[in-house]
């Protein structure tokens, strides 16, 4: 199976968006080789930035490019992206519904051995209690490069949410890719699961496994976290009669929380949330924290059979 | 104000080799971690642990004891390499760095590790934090110090500079600053990629006293450590002009040195190196 790591498709396709849009310019703090925002800046330097170390000033240079007419691509590792310069964010750029696209490589706790201090699992939370401001999470490189072009045309605030580690393709060149629609991989009428990022890919294996067993689950990519694909959520709700949500985050604040707000509200039914337990990330090698989070096919598979017995 | 002589200098310069022999090993044991800013500081941090700071290893949580901020966290195997020499945990500890359950995480983590008495690794925030223990220092009528050690890229963050008017306005003369002067950041070096410079009339115009120093020529850090000792009403900042990588010739002054573990036949050529 061919891996691809989300952050070198960004590189790629930002490099292919600035060829198309001469408006676009890039910035960066320091990180330029890690986010690969280094192969614009190769290609155009006049419209690459270097902020240095000073991620809430890159924030506020961005804002005020964007109100000068360019569209800004401004990038370092999510935590500090949503954390170090949050309220920059949410000021300068979502308050005031700036032109900046916040692509933030590093999530999760895959960035591995730099430690906790370096893995973002609140970024989602962060970004998405935001007005005016998408969230994507693209599960693999293709679907990232995707997600390059498609934020362009939002003429507005987004965040697009990036990985270290290769993770495998699942996608083909030509899949559909749209804001704020989310991708139906497959069909099952025993429950659904609700994924994001590289947990999509995961999800998928486990459904296969328990196809074997006769067990039938829906898959969903939820790239866009918001704006949230309700339609979809209440149709697996309905048809399926349970949920389990997948996330490479917090279980608190991102994408299980924003499914479980669409489904109290709207069809309750039993969910269950994986992704990490109100803990921070420590150092190890990525696959070796995905197994101790418990973000693993092995554990989608039995929480899809405890959910079941909820129904 | 510590005597200097000869023999201790040796000494210590002979710990700093011992230290950088441990980054090596730790770093290619782990595979991954920051190996140029942990050979460049090896020098300073040695000197403060081996020689200025009033500590009991035995007793990490000494009310008493001076304290010491790696700003620059990213430098962790140099501040392991030193505690573990200095006794306040088992060398072999040092073969776990980065390793899943490992107290030697990838950046100080002072819930983790006894020792550490900063949790830093998000640059720019330590510094803050020695400002906080200076501050307590000073409530509570004790006379222990604060170091810290920053990177000259690190300067770039705003957050340094909110924490250097802090210092001089509180009048922290229990603070003591180090600034890894080595020139080079991640994308390059400092000057072309956002240039802190000048650092000495940054640091005198927010009211800190400054000294100017070779970072990796241990007199001059202990003449620098004990000039800071007499400043009264302010903290002092030294600038530490060091070699990124220093004592392995071929990571030295090297960018691409910033961020990876040596491997293999490095391994080997650097120790031996450092055996000289
Ligand atoms: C807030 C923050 N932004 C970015 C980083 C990523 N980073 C780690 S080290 C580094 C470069 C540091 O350069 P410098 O301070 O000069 O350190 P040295 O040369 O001594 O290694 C960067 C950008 C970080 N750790 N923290
Ligand atoms: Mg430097």
């Amino acid at each position: 199976m061919k891996k691809i790591a989300t952050r070198d498709a960004y590189g790629k396709a930002l490099v292919e968006l600035g060829k198309q849009h001469q408006d676009v310019v890039v910035l960066d703090a320091d990180l330029s080789k890690s986010t690969k925002t280094a192969d614009f800046a190769r290609e155009f330097p006049e419209r690459f930035i270097n902020a240095g170390i000073a991620e809430q000033n890159m924030v506020g240079m961005a804002a005020g490019l964007a109100s000068a007419g360019k569209t800004v691509y401004a990038s370092t590792f999510a935590i500090f992206a949503t954390g170090r310069a949050f309220e920059v964010v949410r000021n300068s750029v979502a308050y005031s519904n700036m032109n900046v696209k916040l692509c933030a490589s590093h999530a999760g706790i895959t960035v591995g051995e730099d430690g906790g201090s370096h893995q973002s699992v609140e970024d989602i939370a962060l970004m998405r209690s935001m007005p005016n401001m998408t969230v994507v999470v693209p599960a693999d490189g293709v679907s990232a490069a995707q997600a390059v072009f498609a934020i362009y045309d939002i003429k507005g605030p987004a965040y697009l949410r990036l990985g270290r580690p290769a993770v495998p393709v699942i996608y083909q060149e030509n899949s559909p890719f749209k804001i704020g629609q989310a991708n139906r991989l497959r069909r099952g009428k025993d429950a659904a699961i609700i994924a994001c990022g590289i947990m999509v890919g995961k999800a998928l294996e486990a459904a296969q496994q328990l196809a074997q067993e006769g067990i039938e689950v829906a898959v969903v990519d939820m790239h866009t976290i918001k704006p949230l694909d309700e339609a979809i959520i209440i149709e697996l709700a309905r048809e399926t009669g349970a949920i389990l949500t997948v996330e490479e985050h917090s279980i608190i604040g991102g994408l299980g929380s924003a499914v479980c707000e669409t489904v109290c509200a709207q069809y309750p039914v039993p969910v269950i949330r994986m992704g990490i337990n109100d803990s921070f990330g420590q150092s190890g090698g990525p696959d070796e924290l995905l197994q101790y989070y418990g973000l693993t096919v092995e554990k989608i598979v039995n929480n899809v059979r405890d959910l079941m017995r909820k129904k | 104000m510590k005597h200097i002589d000869q023999q201790q200098i040796q000494r210590l310069q002979e710990q700093a080799r011992k230290v950088r022999r441990q980054i090596i090993a730790m770093l290619g044991e782990a595979g991954s971690g920051h190996t140029g800013g942990s050979l460049g500081a090896a020098d300073i941090v040695t000197a403060l642990y081996f020689w200025e700071m009033d500590i009991e290893p035995q007793r990490p949580d000494w009310e008493e004891r001076d304290r010491f901020v790696l700003s620059k966290g990213h430098a962790a195997p140099l501040l392991y390499a030193v505690l573990a020499e200095r006794g306040y945990f088992p060398t072999e500890y040092l073969q776990t760095l980065r390793k899943l359950g490992s107290p030697l995480q990838g950046h100080p983590d002072r819930s983790k590790l006894a020792g550490v008495d900063a949790t830093t690794g998000s640059l720019g925030q330590g510094i803050s934090w020695a400002v906080g223990m200076a501050l307590a220092g000073k409530m509570d009528h004790k006379d222990y110090r604060v170091y810290s050690l920053l990177g000259d890229g690190e300067l770039e963050e705003g957050m340094v500079w909110e924490a250097a008017m802090a210092a001089a306005h509180y009048r922290l003369d229990n603070l003591v600053a180090f600034i890894d002067f080595n020139g080079l950041q991640i994308d390059g070096p400092v000057a072309e990629v956002m240039s802190p410079l000048p650092i000495p009339a940054k640091f005198a115009a927010f009211g800190w006293e400054v000294l100017q120093i070779d970072g990796n020529d241990m007199r001059q850090i202990l003449e620098a450590l004990n000039c800071a000792r007499v400043v009264k009403g302010r903290p002092t900042a030294i600038i530490a002009r060091t070699v990124k990588g220093k004592g392995c010739s071929f990571i030295e002054n090297k960018v691409e040195w910033h961020g990876v573990a040596p491997k293999g036949e490095e391994i080997a050529r650097a120790l031996a190196e450092l055996d000289m």
